[in-house]
């Protein structure tokens, strides 16, 4: 079957079966209100114009489309190409989408964003972009992840946000999550929800891969020009989804381009300790909207396990879900040891310190370069840099770094 | 009519306002709960809201939060709590019961199903926190088919249009929260809700009851001179996490907190 992929989600913010508003009532209207803004705003020529002035001027885009001559010869197999997503300003892909909802919450008049955070990257996009807006800024933030990303803590701190860390349920990203939706529904008259990734409800999914989108649009132009036609592969990690869905929704109208959605495979898929809900979940509700969960035989949610703080949620986004049940996207997995090892090797052999989160997509990429020719491109989705994980590194190492 | 329905006419006939306790399901362990429940009835429950734990509820403050979490943690699951019911059943065949909850543990053992083994159990009715009027076209014929009411929220937020779409599919009640922000918040605006109230009614006959902020005899009282009936909430559990440790003083306790609140109930009506 051939969809237009343009026209998902449709008018209820449905992808397929997945998608939707599943949220308390108070949260209704605020939403509505939100579709019609963005509705409003998205083709207007001075919105689209200040959204781009950023783009170039404050994130530094377009980032390089990088060749990495010396792993696609250590991998032996297709050539592996990286979009440098990293050598944004705050370091991650996170700021493509938090500088289009601010832009937004200025022309909603609210005056105050939060935002939920697991690695700490969108978070610290958000304080960004809070701080250059004048805005209030509040992050909230498992307490295990607090002590996992405490750079990206203090980064936060530094930029005047006020950083609350949430302690119910597993400490994690999706407690975050909950104890920002409370905080919106309580403040919801000032406040605007600046969401991280492609979850939420309707329209959070829609208008965060609009803004993270322009990764994939810039693909395009940089592959026909540097490559000389589409890659035949994208490869890119998968938490919620955000960066991967920036990479593959631009792309997903030609059939010729594979692309491999890469969760967090933890211990191992078979040991139950991971987070990949489209590897090994079902479809259930959670956090407004219908998708893929990790859930157990009640429907309780349950906790997850990943190396990187970015990926360790129970959930991915609808249109994730919606593009493995019609098959579209592979969805697979890579482990926290193949992780690591991807790790090391991008960094020693093209001087490039990954994000933990990324390094699953470069450990997926490791397996299937070999597998095609080299007459073939892969392109990773280098989503974000790695010094905030020098302290997880470090510790694995047995060293200590204060 | 429904036994719900049945029992909001009754007292709307007498011109009392309904008292509706909640108290999560299995907190602080299932072996509790039918006790609690009867305790509740003995301070005047009209109508009992159990809720059912969820790991993830996040329309619930601090307190029913760890409610969840205290019930989850010995056990509690959904068929515990649909025996719990259907015990409590045993020796109460008067007092409606309505199971509150979030979507994902209904949809995980399927919604028909669930609705089925909730009707059989004895529940009268489901208020489902993040279940939208918009997202139930699937889902309302299979609680219609049995017998259960779907009672909704209405919210300060809540726009004309979707005042009319939940009162076109919700039935027994509807649930007024009582203001912006989760369950066992501090505020209440009685005059707020007045107008509110007022707004709504232009739209529906269906009975008004009003939760979120209301903790004792005082507030309550307020509250009835608008509404139909009141939610006591997070007021309850509070009691529940604090004597978690003694639960057989539960009840008495229970008992003279609603009960007080019975009492400032009854001298608004006539």
């Amino acid at each position: 079957m051939v969809y237009d992929y343009a026209q998902f989600p449709d008018a209820r913010g449905h992808f397929g079966a997945y998608g939707g508003r599943f949220v308390a009532e108070t949260l209704m209207e605020p939403l509505r209100q939100l579709e019609e803004a963005y509705a409003r705003l998205k083709d207007d020529p001075a919105f689209r114009a200040e959204l781009d002035r950023d783009y170039a001027h404050y994130v530094g885009r377009p980032s390089p489309l990088y060749h990495c001559e010396r792993l696609t010869r250590a991998w032996g197999g297709a050539q592996v190409w990286l979009k440098r997503e990293d050598l944004n300003h705050t370091g991650a892909h996170k700021i493509n989408n938090t500088i289009g909802q601010a832009l937004l919450a200025k022309h909603l008049g609210k005056t105050r964003i939060i935002a939920e955070t697991g690695a700490g990257q969108h978070g610290v996009a958000s304080a960004t972009i809070a701080a250059r807006l004048g805005l209030k800024c509040v992050v909230y933030m498992g307490v295990d992840d607090v002590e996992r990303q405490s750079p990206n803590v203090y980064r936060m701190k530094l930029l005047g946000a006020e950083v609350v860390p949430v302690t119910s349920g597993t400490r994690t990203l999706k407690d975050a999550l909950n104890e920002a939706l409370r905080d919106w529904v309580t403040n919801v008259d000032d406040t605007f929800y600046v969401i991280g990734t492609v979850a939420g409800p309707h329209p959070y999914p829609m208008l965060v891969r609009d803004f993270n989108s322009i990764v994939g649009r810039e693909l395009i132009g940089q592959s026909r020009e540097q490559i000389g036609r589409l890659p035949d592969a994208l490869v890119a990690c998968v938490g919620g989804g955000s960066n991967a869905i920036g990479m593959f929704h631009p792309l997903l109208q030609y059939p010729e381009v594979a692309m491999y959605g890469v969760e967090a495979g933890g211990d191992g898929i078979e040991t139950g300790r991971h987070a990949a809900p489209l590897s090994a979940g079902q479809p259930g509700v959670l956090h407004g909207n219908r998708t893929y969960v990790m859930a157990d035989d009640d429907g309780q949610i349950i906790g997850t396990h990943s190396i990187s703080a970015g990926l360790d949620y129970p959930g991915v986004g609808p249109e994730h879900a919606w593009l493995k049940d019609i098959g579209r996207v592979h969805y697979v997995s890579a482990t926290d040891a193949e992780t690591m090892e991807a790790f090391y090797e991008l960094t020693r052999r093209e001087g490039i310190i990954p994000a933990l989160e990324s390094s699953h997509a470069v450990a997926y990429a490791k397996k299937l370069a070999p597998t095609l020719g080299s007459d073939r491109h892969i392109v990773i989705n280098l989503s974000g840099r790695g010094d905030k994980d020098i302290f997880t590194i470090a510790k694995r190492e047995g060293i200590s770094l204060t | 009519m429904s036994r719900l329905q049945k029992q909001l006419a009754d007292l709307k006939a007498q011109g009392r306002r309904a008292l509706i306790p909640f108290i999560t399901g299995g907190d602080p362990a299932p072996a509790h709960t039918v006790g609690l429940m009867h305790a509740l009835v003995a301070g005047g429950a009209d109508v009992i809201e159990l809720g059912m734990p969820f790991s993830d509820p996040m329309a619930d403050g601090p307190t029913i939060q760890l409610a969840c979490e205290r019930a989850l943690a010995a056990g509690t699951n959904v068929s515990k709590l649909l025996e719990l019911v259907r015990e409590f059943r045993r020796s109460n065949q008067s007092t409606p019961v309505v199971l509150m909850g979030y979507l994902n543990p209904i949809e995980h053992r399927g919604v028909a199903k669930f609705a089925e083994q909730a009707r059989d159990a004895g529940v009268d009715g489901v208020l489902i926190v993040d279940l939208a009027v918009e997202e139930t076209p699937e889902f309302a014929p299979l609680f219609r088919q049995a017998g259960l009411d779907m009672i909704f929220l209405l919210a300060p937020t809540s726009s004309e249009a979707r005042i009319r779409a939940v009162a076109a599919v919700g039935s027994g009640y509807l649930y007024y929260v009582s203001l912006k922000g989760v369950t066992g918040a501090a505020t209440l605006d009685v005059a707020g809700v007045a107008h509110k109230l007022a707004e709504i009614r232009q739209y529906t006959a269906l009975p008004l009851a009003v939760g979120f902020g209301i903790r004792d005899a005082a507030s309550a009282a307020a509250v009835g001179q608008v509404a139909d009936g009141v939610v006591v909430g997070s007021a309850l559990v509070s009691e529940i996490e604090k004597h978690a440790a003694t639960p057989e003083v539960l009840p008495a306790l229970l008992t003279a907190k609603l009960g007080a609140i019975r009492k400032a109930l009854d001298e608004l009506s006539v």
